[in-house]
């Protein structure tokens, strides 16, 4: 796929970094709408990807959300997105799964591919594409339903009736969302009584229990007190080498703590994106080091 | 919280900073008690090292809970790490001159014994790297570091000429044989300043460029 060319960047880490100096030029560059070319690491060159987008723009009405955005998302790996309030990162994951789609004024140019099927595509069958995902969004959203419905909720509407299977799916799912030592004794009582982070939690297991060939979480754990926050990172952090997942956060330290792979965005464009440990000890642009370090944004 | 880190984090310079003061002044003193066999300042270079071992932990102190208060990342995280580490070599440095100050006394005590002249090159050498990385750490400045792990051979030499002029004496002149393996082990300390000056520096790079360049030649 067609990965922005480098730039000459200008190194992070300068002695000015120090003493608060907040970089202007490219962000007022971004800011005045010119193209600025995201610096991309080389590891994420080399990665295998389970999603590519591929110069993606996106308009809300007259005004354009995300400009050119090319980025693969790696295969069974957790790869944040990051950045300042109205910086795309939320549009962008709602773009994989085409909820942008409900909003009457969004127009899109480019595509993002799922394992190489464009998702784009006019011929593309929006549910279908949407079984391939799951997706978990800022507060819980369990249906009103017991929590055993809710985990097969998926694969009752395929048409799955077989006792054995849906049980088995249940079971695989809540420990996989490190759940099911907390609710086994109670699968058939509502999924209204359970606390918020196991609410999140249950989520993810429903999300999972479709095998979606990618996760997208939107915020999952800013509703979450952080005895929940904690546990439901800890889960994405076992979902790692198993399951592809996006994650958006306004949360640096939990980007840091629950992902392989950083991705910077600034004004609808991403600016860099590398490795997690690289964007957080060795940031290329004074840009991404000045948000990574909390001093603007 | 964005301007309590970088309070944290000018206040660890400054704090750092002071210890490296005094650990040149330590050195310089040192030395100068060496040329002039001041037994009196030596004894004063040994007394301040308590103050040197104090600060060392108080910054060590302060470097840890800002790691835990702040969870520092990028140049903030190099800066903190860096400081752990610059701090633990100038605490070393002034052990150095410490024990420099100790064979003072030993020495005008002990035979009288001629100092090779190559001490006094060899300890205005280290006492320049000490001041470079010195300023290298103050000024985030990464061409100034590499130039002090250049001047590293430079001392390692003069330290081998020593050792070997301390070899032929002690052969021409065995009776000073105890005096000599003094100025050998001041020669020692001396290189083992410079040593320490070339991890600091090493460290300052790391700091600025995120490089790590230990255990690699210099380019």
């Amino acid at each position: 796929m067609n990965i922005q060319a480098e730039t000459t960047p200008e190194r992070g880490g300068n002695p000015e970094a120090f003493s608060a100096a907040v970089p202007a030029d490219r962000l007022q560059a971004v800011a005045a709408g010119r193209d600025v070319p995201a610096e991309v690491h080389p590891e994420v060159r080399e990665v295998t990807p389970v999603l590519e987008i591929d110069r993606f723009n996106l308009w809300y009405g007259g005004k354009q959300a995300l400009h050119g955005i090319t980025m693969p998302i790696p295969h069974n790996k957790v790869t944040a997105l990051i950045g300042p309030s109205g910086c795309g990162k939320s549009t962008l994951l709602r773009s994989v799964n085409r909820l942008n789609d409900l909003v009457q004024s969004v127009r899109i140019t480019g595509d993002m591919r799922l394992n190489g099927d464009s998702i784009y595509d006019p011929r593309m069958d929006v549910i279908e594409l949407r079984k391939r995902m799951g997706m978990v969004f800022q507060k819980p959203n369990p249906f009103p339903m017991s929590i055993y419905e809710n985990v097969v909720y998926a694969l009752r509407i395929d048409g799955e009736n077989n006792r054995a299977v849906l049980d088995e799916v249940c079971e695989l799912s809540l420990r996989g969302a490190a759940l099911w030592d907390e609710v086994k004794d109670r699968l058939h009582e509502s999924a209204i009584g359970l606390s918020g982070g196991q609410q999140q939690r249950l989520c993810i297991a429903r999300a999972i229990a479709a095998e979606p060939e990618v996760l997208l979480l939107d915020e999952p754990c800013s509703a979450l007190d952080p005895i929940a926050t904690g546990k439901v990172e800890e889960l994405i952090q076992e979902l790692r080498g198993r399951y592809s997942v996006l994650i958006v956060t306004h949360n640096m330290q939990q980007a840091s703590r629950t992902s392989d792979y950083t991705a910077f965005m600034y004004l609808g464009r991403l600016i860099e994106y590398g490795s997690t440990s690289g964007i957080f000890t060795k940031p290329i642009l004074r840009e991404t080091e000045a948000y990574v370090t909390g001093r603007f944004g | 919280m964005t301007h309590h880190i970088e309070r944290q984090i000018e206040h660890l310079k400054e704090r750092i900073l002071r210890v490296g003061t005094l650990v040149e002044e330590a050195i310089s003193k040192s030395i100068t008690a060496l040329i002039n066999r001041d037994t009196n300042l030596a004894q004063r270079v040994m007394a301040n090292d308590g103050e040197i071992d104090r600060m060392e932990v108080e910054v060590e102190e302060e470097c840890l809970k800002i790691l835990a208060l702040y969870q520092p990342v990028a140049a903030d995280l190099r800066f903190v790490v860096s400081v752990l580490k610059i701090n633990n070599d100038l605490e070393r440095m002034g052990d150095l001159a410490r024990n420099i100050a100790k064979r003072v006394a030993q020495l005008t005590a002990g035979e009288p014994c001629e100092l090779p002249p190559e001490i006094r090159t060899m300890a205005m050498q280290a006492q320049d790297m000490v001041k470079e990385c010195l300023d290298a750490v103050v000024k985030g400045d990464p061409l100034l570091a590499r130039q002090v792990r250049e001047e590293d051979d430079a001392v390692d030499e003069a330290r081998q000429k020593i050792r070997r002029r301390v070899i032929q004496e002690i052969k021409a002149n065995p009776e000073n044989v105890e005096s000599l393996l003094r100025v050998n082990s001041v020669s020692k300390h001396i290189e083992r300043i410079a040593d320490m000056a070339t991890n600091i520096a090493e460290d300052v790079i790391y700091m600025v460029q995120g490089d790590i360049v230990r255990h690699r030649s210099s380019d």
